[in-house]
């Protein structure tokens, strides 16, 4: 009786996809394909080489290494690390106008800020302003969480303590020392900036820090970081953010300030200049150095000569590549296609 | 004698008392429930934690679990690890339970079968599973018997009862057993309950033909063999109940002993993936042991001197201590490299694989309903690499089902029906004509049925003999619905043909035989039965017809049969031989037919030399057979039958294709050798083109290791025409491509396409080196066959030979193994698992191929048929064998390129991923600080990247399906392990590793000087990694979409989504609203809305794509041009043909017409005409003679019946005498198998098959009158067997009584008293001329035997 429903039933269902018949595109990397692509990849690539290569040409790098390893230089004196608030001076000669916007950069070479333990000893919570974590640092900022044991430390964990503290003015040396405006606004992401770190709602801020203690190697206290800008003090300074915003590898380069006002909205003008650095980083202990860089930039950001030849060289190796199949192609190809 | 010996000892010999189950529980024998299943409700938990917790992988990462809660090691948060781990031990604890959810219902349903168990006298319901040791139990027709029992008594005469025992062994045919003549008389159950005997036997073992034991019972010993034994897994048959004791039960039944072990089946690719999962913890280790090592450098030279701002707790100077833990660091953050959703994920792809298989509607068969259906999901992909097919002949092969296919009646061949094109041949209706006609015999030919219908003489003498000449069994429950019992389908078939044709078979008695010849009753005398052995290879039968003419039927092997013949057939064997030929060459299973007419004279002298031969002690047998061999001459031919083992359908198709594609075919049979070699011819299995098959048949360790070794020596002599061979072979292929082609249509091309797969064929197939060598039988394969007997194959199997029979076999095409039992077909498997590394397939359908089934890397049931066993073994089922292409050419090489794709791909996604941390050690101090984002890491494994190459694994093909039924040489990258093997491995790391270096040092040499459009630099971390994990996805996508050839929707989606979802996933965990929830878990707040704008960034990410890539792409295109695969060419002919628009061939397929191949095979030489393939053994001649097992209802001598008495006889013999002969003294040793014939018997139990001739009994010679009147059978009855008289008394005039019998074919009649005159007159049977030819025939036959 039930035979016809039984076999209906057993019977698998007669769908594309049970029956795997989707309908599909089946590419195939046939000639017809691929040699024209190399051939658009590739040009494509030189042009973008040819592009970025020219841009990268015409951006201005200057890079001086301030460390004090030669006797002959002024910071020779502050290197050792004795004398404190060691001031020395760094003279350099702009033959040319730095043109544009120029960026004023601290750089350190084989400082492994990208060590694990730097990405680990931080308080998240403390760093965004939870008063609670003021006073009970996560465990994972030791060995920089407590001072004897019971003080707790705000910002705890080495990042924070870690925080470069050189300061830098610059100066034309136009008869006299003209001071070049520096402006410290908007030097860290705007995300760290409005959203990663925030202060305590308390005011003043220094009383959110009552019972805190200020990291072991910082001369004062967060919240007098910057005591002329309350936006730009305690836990939000930019400095310290752009600190905090770790670097990938051992050699790196951190925004310091741009270089703003009237006489310098357009870059530097050619002249003599120095600039007067607070000398107080150590890096001679591990062979660091330390560097300021003048640059300005591009749509493309920074001098990047790597970018411009890698796309060239890749570019024309795509274009020797499809020279190559055309002619194996054509030596071995399939009978069917003649 | 060892006090302390675990428990239980293995037993060594049982003891069993019947119906005292407190004395049977003393030696704790294992009840009769069995149990197959794992776990239960409680155990479940810990036992499959604990089972997969001995999986290496989930140890290992149990082990990282721990690592990470340490949190001076831990450098990834602990849910990288712990939500893959959970996620996999998921899946498998569900599919692991709903696995033994079904082996629980399974069991539970066999265990819950009723069984009656005789207790206190009375019976009573009891299910199997409480069914004790030494229960006396009654089974009821059809019924299975419940354990192994010792057969009590039964309903039947003499205590005889039918088995099938296909199930056990595989064959269909029925088998009788008897019980101890002491115990036949318990009849009920009260006899029964009070039957104490107490069977001393040998302990559990496999062996299905061999028991030994004693019973002791009334202080008597009784021997016990196999005889009386019903074992578990049989089918009472024809027999209305019978009582047996319980002997074994349970996992102690020879069927259980004969399942062998269950064993979890790995894919070689599981072992390679186990394999080189140990070498990349090796790799890995290496990894963290250099890393450490730049750890120690590092901190000594440079973080010593960092301490002012790495301050630790850790000693000032103890580097070593911080690489250690840096080791264990790394450990962690590079285990991606094995990553744990591979299992996950090749389980998946494994089960979408079985729903494809499930769900196959190619595999579906209609007839039966039932779909093909992949009970393991973790073995398909292995089915693309099958080398070695070991399959079961019956049930298997062939459908099991014998049909009448043709025959050659005096010279005229019917059966041939000329097809007219399409239209199909009509059924004959035979109800019009004959209404006792069995309306599922199906023939064509219309001209025999006239020809009968018309009164020709050959003819109807032909369905004649076909309808008296048998051992068969009728049964008549109603008037016209006649069942006949075959001891053998073909018997079955020759009568059932007779009785189409008007020549019922109605019933027999021990001395008659009744026919309704054309609706008219007639009863035949039957005088003997000259019955089959393997020898004689034919069976004669004597009778005398209602005129009192004495005839001598005979059918058997041709080759036997016309040496026999009359010389003046000589012009009728000719052309008979002819037709033999014919019907040989297709295939079909011949008998030729002959009689003799016989003088009274002759009779009587002959049947003096039989009673003398049957009378003698020794050498019985010999004596007998010289005997018949006596009166068979002189025959005359009248024609030969045709049986068509009916192969199931597509079967000669599939073995042909599979055997294109490079896969060996073995046939395990419990068959008979001439039986296997037929179906061998018939499935073309066994061409004529054949050099030469090799018959190894010794009974002894040297004659066989001589067979072997002379098969060996023939190859070697053949391989100097090898090289002949071998282009012959290059031809065929090119030849089998162009026809794939054709059929796609692209014919023109198709002769191009044809000759470059050849010279790739060429290539691939290195000349072989020039001496004869044993590794030279490597490369022989193709024109040999083996065919081995089991009791050869027992010593061939032994282990000093076992190397020489894998060398020999294995250069064979093909190869037949007959008479094996089912351990020898699982012990054949494990050899060649043993010495060739190939995979393995065993296909079956019975209950003797579990064992087989389970030992073969890949185990096939047929499903539909009875049992079930073979399909509760197997791994894949389905119903039809052809359905076997489709499960190996399509889904089985789909699995497995889908696999390898899979695998590839994976692996080299791991390692492109991983190894940026490598890289990245030395620029971060080796302190273990990971590339990316913790959420990256672990959802890059399970979430961005496992769907799109899932998709691939799931849904990906190469070739569609018809191309590579079309193209069997697809198949061979799966056999050679081409696609997936160590090398490909290296491959894919190699290029994993290139993909990471790229993604590292691309970033590094750009970003390390890059700035933001505002002057921020872009050198961070955040940014870093950010850029390198945008990158990593982009490139493993694309790689993924290179490597995807089939693109459906679904991959689309998969692709573009996995895409999309990481930017999502992305884009949210860098977002300000999870930061502000929870800022430490969320410290990437804003990087990926920073970086992502960046022009500077996506240059770096196309920069680093297009490095990645290209070389690749510049690679394949190459290969696919200097070196195509054969898929690679049949995907790019497709994809031509589907651009040119050239509308497909409908129908168009690998399974090719029968007709084509058929035609050209056909008509080989007259090598194995011989098929004279029934009866196992000896038939039931002598029962049928002897009497015992007729039942008295079948005889019409009811009214004698008596309730008390086991044969009809008695009952007779007590009428005439009143004095009771007990039968035990017949029965008490002899049974009925004719190997127990003894010859110390009175008539009823001497096996004699002469029963007017028994004289030496009281009973004839008191005997001179009929019985009481009897109904119309009785006479003859009674004048046959009973009334010597009434033998000796026919006239001379004979002849004339048969034309007054027949009168319908009173004009035949003319011409046949002419020949029986002849033959009268012609009694020298010395050779003549005529008989040159038949010689000859002979000869062919012979030596094709001998070879």
């Amino acid at each position: 009786m039930p035979k016809k429903e039984l076999e209906t039933a057993n019977r698998p269902d007669n769908t594309a996809f049970t029956q795997q018949r989707l309908p599909a595109w089946q590419p195939m990397l046939s000639a017809g394909i691929v040699i024209p692509g190399f051939v658009l990849i590739g040009l494509a690539f030189i042009g973008i080489g040819v592009a970025l290569f020219i841009t990268s040409r015409n951006i201005t790098v200057l890079e001086m290494d301030y460390t004090g390893v030669e006797t002959s230089s002024d910071c020779f004196k502050c290197s050792a690390g004795t004398i404190p608030n060691c001031l020395c001076n760094l003279y350099f000669t702009l033959n040319d106008t730095f043109p544009g916007q120029v960026y004023f950069y601290y750089g350190l070479t084989n400082y492994f800020q990208s060590h694990r333990k730097f990405g680990v000893s931080v308080d998240a919570y403390q760093l965004s302003g939870d008063t609670y974590y003021f006073t009970n640092p996560l465990n994972v900022c030791a060995p920089y969480q407590f001072v004897n044991g019971s003080i707790p430390i705000v910002p705890c964990g080495l990042s924070a303590n870690s925080m470069f503290n050189d300061t830098f003015k610059l100066y034309q040396l136009v008869n006299v020392s003209k001071p070049v405006p520096l402006d410290g606004r908007g030097i860290a992401w705007w995300s760290d900036y409005n959203v990663k770190y925030r202060n305590p709602t308390t005011t003043p801020l220094k009383n959110a820090f009552n019972g805190t203690i200020k990291p072991p190697c910082w001369p004062k206290p967060a919240y007098e970081l910057d005591l002329t800008d309350p936006s730009n003090n305690g836990l939000v300074n930019q400095d310290f953010l752009v600190w905090m915003r770790r670097a990938a590898l051992p050699n790196f380069r951190k925004l310091y300030r741009r270089i703003t006002g009237p006489d310098y909205a357009s870059g530097l003008p050619p002249g003599n200049y120095t600039i007067e650095i607070a000398y107080n980083y150590p890096t001679m202990i591990f062979n660091g150095r330390k560097k300021v860089v003048l640059s300005n930039v591009s749509w493309m950001g920074g001098k990047n000569d790597f970018l411009g030849v890698a796309y060239l060289v890749v570019g024309s190796l795509c274009v020797v590549m499809s020279i190559v199949m055309l002619i194996v192609y054509a030596t071995f190809k399939f009978p069917e296609d003649g | 004698m060892e006090m302390f010996r675990q428990s239980p000892p293995p037993e060594e010999e049982r003891r069993v008392r019947a119906n005292d189950r407190e004395y049977n529980e003393k030696f704790q024998y294992a009840s009769n429930c069995i149990v197959t299943s794992k776990y239960n409700v409680i155990t479940f938990l810990p036992v499959n934690l604990f089972e997969q917790f001995q999986e290496v992988a989930n140890t290992y990462f149990l082990f990282l679990l721990i690592l990470q809660l340490i949190p001076q090691i831990s450098s990834l948060s602990w849910f990288t690890t712990i939500v893959p781990l959970v996620l996999v031990l998921t899946i498998t604890a569900v599919k692991d339970a709903s696995d033994d959810y079904f082996r629980h219902k399974s069991d539970n349903q066999v265990n819950n079968r009723q069984s009656q168990v005789v207790i206190n006298g009375s019976l009573q319901k009891e299910k199997w599973m409480n069914v004790r040791v030494g229960d006396v139990i009654k089974l009821e027709n059809n019924q299975f018997v419940a354990a192994d029992l010792l057969l009590l008594s039964s309903s039947e005469p003499h205590s005889l009862c039918y088995i099938e025992t296909a199930e056990l062994d595989g064959e269909t045919n029925m088998k009788v057993r008897q019980s101890l003549s002491v115990t036949a008389e318990l009849g009920d159950p009260n006899n029964l309950a009070s039957f104490n005997g107490e069977v001393v036997c040998e302990p559990p073992n496999n062996k299905l033909d061999r028991f030994c034991g004693l019973l002791y019972w009334k202080e008597c010993k009784h021997p016990l063999n196999n005889q009386n034994m019903l074992l578990r897994g049989c089918v009472l048959r024809n027999t209305e109940y019978c009582y047996g004791l319980v002997i074994f039960a349970g996992p102690d039944t020879k069927l259980m002993q004969n399942s062998g072990r269950t064993k979890f089946k790995r894919t070689s690719i599981d072992r390679l993936m186990n394999t080189l999962v140990l070498w990349i913890f090796c790799f890995l280790v290496c990894m963290g042991v250099i890393l450490a090592v730049g750890n120690a450098v590092w901190e000594s030279e440079v973080g010593s001197l960092f301490q002012s701002f790495l301050d630790w707790d850790l000693p000032l100077d103890n580097f070593l201590f911080s690489a250690f833990l840096s080791f264990w660091s790394y450990v962690i953050i590079l285990n991606t490299v094995v990553p744990i959703s591979l299992y996950v994920s090749v389980e998946v792809i494994r089960l979408g694989h079985s729903y494809f298989i499930n769900w196959d509607r190619k595999m579906f068969c209609s007839q039966c309903s039932t779909a093909a259906e992949a009970r393991t999901t973790t073995l398909n992909e292995e089915l693309g690499q099958v080398e070695y097919i070991f399959s079961d002949k019956t049930g298997t092969l062939t459908q099991n089902r014998m049909s009448f296919n043709k025959c050659s009646i005096s010279g005229q061949a019917y059966g041939d029906v000329v097809h007219i094109l399409g239209e199909q041949p009509k059924r004959l209706d035979f109800s019009s004509f004959n209404p006792l006609a069995d309306p599922d015999f199906c023939f064509y030919d219309n001209t025999l049925l006239e020809s009968v219908k018309l009164g020709d003489p050959h003819s109807q003498e032909f369905f004649r003999l076909l309808s008296l000449c048998h051992t068969v069994m009728s049964e008549e429950k109603k008037e016209g619905e006649l069942v006949y019992k075959a001891q053998s389908p073909d018997e079955g078939a020759l009568v059932t043909a007779a009785r189409n044709f008007g020549f019922v078979f109605r019933s027999r008695t021990p001395g008659t035989v009744t026919v309704t010849e054309l609706g008219r009753p007639v009863t035949y005398t039957l005088l003997a039965i000259l019955d089959f052995n393997n020898i004689r290879k034919r069976m004669s039968v004597i009778v005398r017809n209602p005129e009192e003419r004495i005839r001598l039927y005979c059918k058997g092997a041709d080759t036997l049969l016309f040496e026999r013949l009359h010389p003046s057939n000589h012009h009728l064997m000719n052309i008979t031989t002819d037709h033999l030929n014919e019907f040989a060459g297709e295939g079909l299973r011949t008998l030729a037919l002959a009689y003799r007419d016989l003088s009274e004279e002759q009779w009587e002298e002959w049947a003096e030399s039989y009673r003398l031969a049957d009378r003698s002690t020794d050498c019985r047998k010999d004596r007998l057979a010289a005997t018949y061999e006596h009166i068979e001459q002189d025959m005359m031919l009248l024609g030969a039958t045709a049986i068509e083992d009916k192969l199931q359908e597509g079967v000669p198709e599939t073995i042909a294709i599979l055997s294109l594609a490079n896969i060996k075919i073995w046939v395990l049979t419990g068959d008979k050798q001439e039986t296997a070699v037929n179906i061998g011819y018939s499935c073309k299995m066994l061409t004529d083109d054949m050099s030469e098959v090799f018959i190894i048949s010794g009974y002894t360790v040297q004659s066989v290791r001589e067979e072997l070794r002379r098969a060996r020596e023939r190859m070697i002599q053949f391989a100097p025409t090898r090289e002949e061979g071998k282009e012959g072979g290059v031809e065929e292929w090119g030849e089998a491509c162009s026809l794939g082609n054709g059929f796609g249509g692209g014919g023109g091309d198709a002769g191009g396409a044809g000759r470059e797969w050849a010279s790739a064929g060429e290539k691939q197939q290195p000349p072989p080196p020039g001496p004869p060598s044993s590794t030279t039988l490597d490369s022989i394969s193709g024109e040999f066959a083996l065919v081995i007997n089991g009791h050869s194959l027992a010593h061939a199997l032994e282990a000093d030979m076992e190397g020489e029979f894998v060398s020999t076999a294995c250069a064979c095409r093909a190869v037949i193994c007959c008479r094996v039992t089912p351990l020898q077909k699982a012990l054949v498997v494990e050899v060649i698992k043993k010495h060739k590394k190939a995979v393995t397939l065993a296909i079956g359908d019975g209950a003797n191929d579990v064992s087989m089934i389970k030992t073969a890397h890949i185990g096939v049931g047929i499903s539909g048929q009875e049992g079930i066993q073979a399909v509760l073994a197997s791994d894949y089922s389905f119903s039809q064998f052809r359905f076997l292409q489709r499960l190996l050419l399509v889904h089985g090489r789909w699995s497995y390129l889908r696999m390898c794709r899979f695998l590839c791909y994976f692996f080299y996604k791991n390692f492109a991923f991983t190894m940026v941390h490598f890289w990245f050690g030395f620029f971060c101090g080796f302190s273990a600080q990971t590339v990316y984002d913790q959420y990256f890491i672990t959802l890059y494994n399970i979430v961005y990247t496992s769907l799109p190459v899932l998709a691939m694994g799931i849904f990906d093909q190469d070739v569609p399906d018809q191309r590579s039924l079309e193209n069997p040489k697809l198949y061979e990258p799966g056999q050679l392990n081409l696609l997936f093997n160590k090398r490909e491995f290296f491959i894919c790391i190699a290029q994993g590793i290139y993909t990471s270096v790229v993604l590292f040092f691309v970033p590094y040499a750009v970003l390390s000087q890059a700035h933001q459009g505002t002057g921020e630099p872009l050198a961070d971390y955040q940014t870093f990694a950010v850029t390198t994990a945008t990158a990593l996805v982009i490139v493993v996508s694309v790689q993924i979409a290179l490597d995807t050839g089939y693109w459906t929707a679904i991959n689309h989606f998969f692709v573009w989504g996995s895409l999309a979802t990481f930017f999502t996933i992305m884009l949210a965990m860098h977002s300000e609203t999870l930061f502000s929830v929870f800022p430490v878990q969320f410290h990437f707040v804003g990087s990926s809305q920073c970086t992502l704008v960046q022009p500077l960034v996506w240059l770096t990410i196309a920069l680093a794509t297009v490095i990645c890539i290209i070389p690749v792409l510049a690679f394949r295109f190459l290969k696919l041009d200097l070196k195509p695969q054969l898929s690679d060419t049949v995907r790019h002919t497709q994809l031509v043909l589907q651009k040119k628009r050239k509308p497909a061939m409908p129908g168009m397929g690998g399974v090719r017409g029968g007709g084509v191949s058929e035609g050209r095979l056909g008509f080989r030489g007259g090598s194995r005409r011989s098929g004279y393939a029934f009866a196992h053994q000896e038939g039931f001649g002598e029962l049928i003679t002897s009497g015992k097992n007729m039942r008295l209802s079948s005889l019409a001598l009811a009214n004698f019946a008596s309730r008390h008495s086991s044969s009809w006889i008695d009952t007779l013999r007590k009428k005439k005498h009143s004095t009771t002969h007990p039968p035990q003294g017949a029965f008490g040793e002899g049974s009925p198998a004719p190997s127990y014939v003894s010859a110390t018997a009175p008539p009823l139990s001497n096996s004699s098959s002469l029963l007017g001739g028994s004289q030496d009994t009281p009973l004839e010679e008191g005997t001179r009158t009929p019985p009481v009147s009897l109904p119309q059978t009785a006479p003859a009855l009674s004048s046959g067997a009973l009334t010597p008289t009434s033998v000796r008394s026919p006239g001379g005039d004979a002849a004339g009584g048969w034309t007054l019998s027949l009168g319908a074919v009173q004009e035949a009649l003319v011409g046949w008293r002419g020949v029986a005159a002849r033959i009268g007159g012609t009694s020298s049977p010395g050779p003549s001329p005529n008989l040159k030819e038949t010689n000859h025939t002979v000869r062919d036959g012979q030596t094709d035997r001998q070879t």
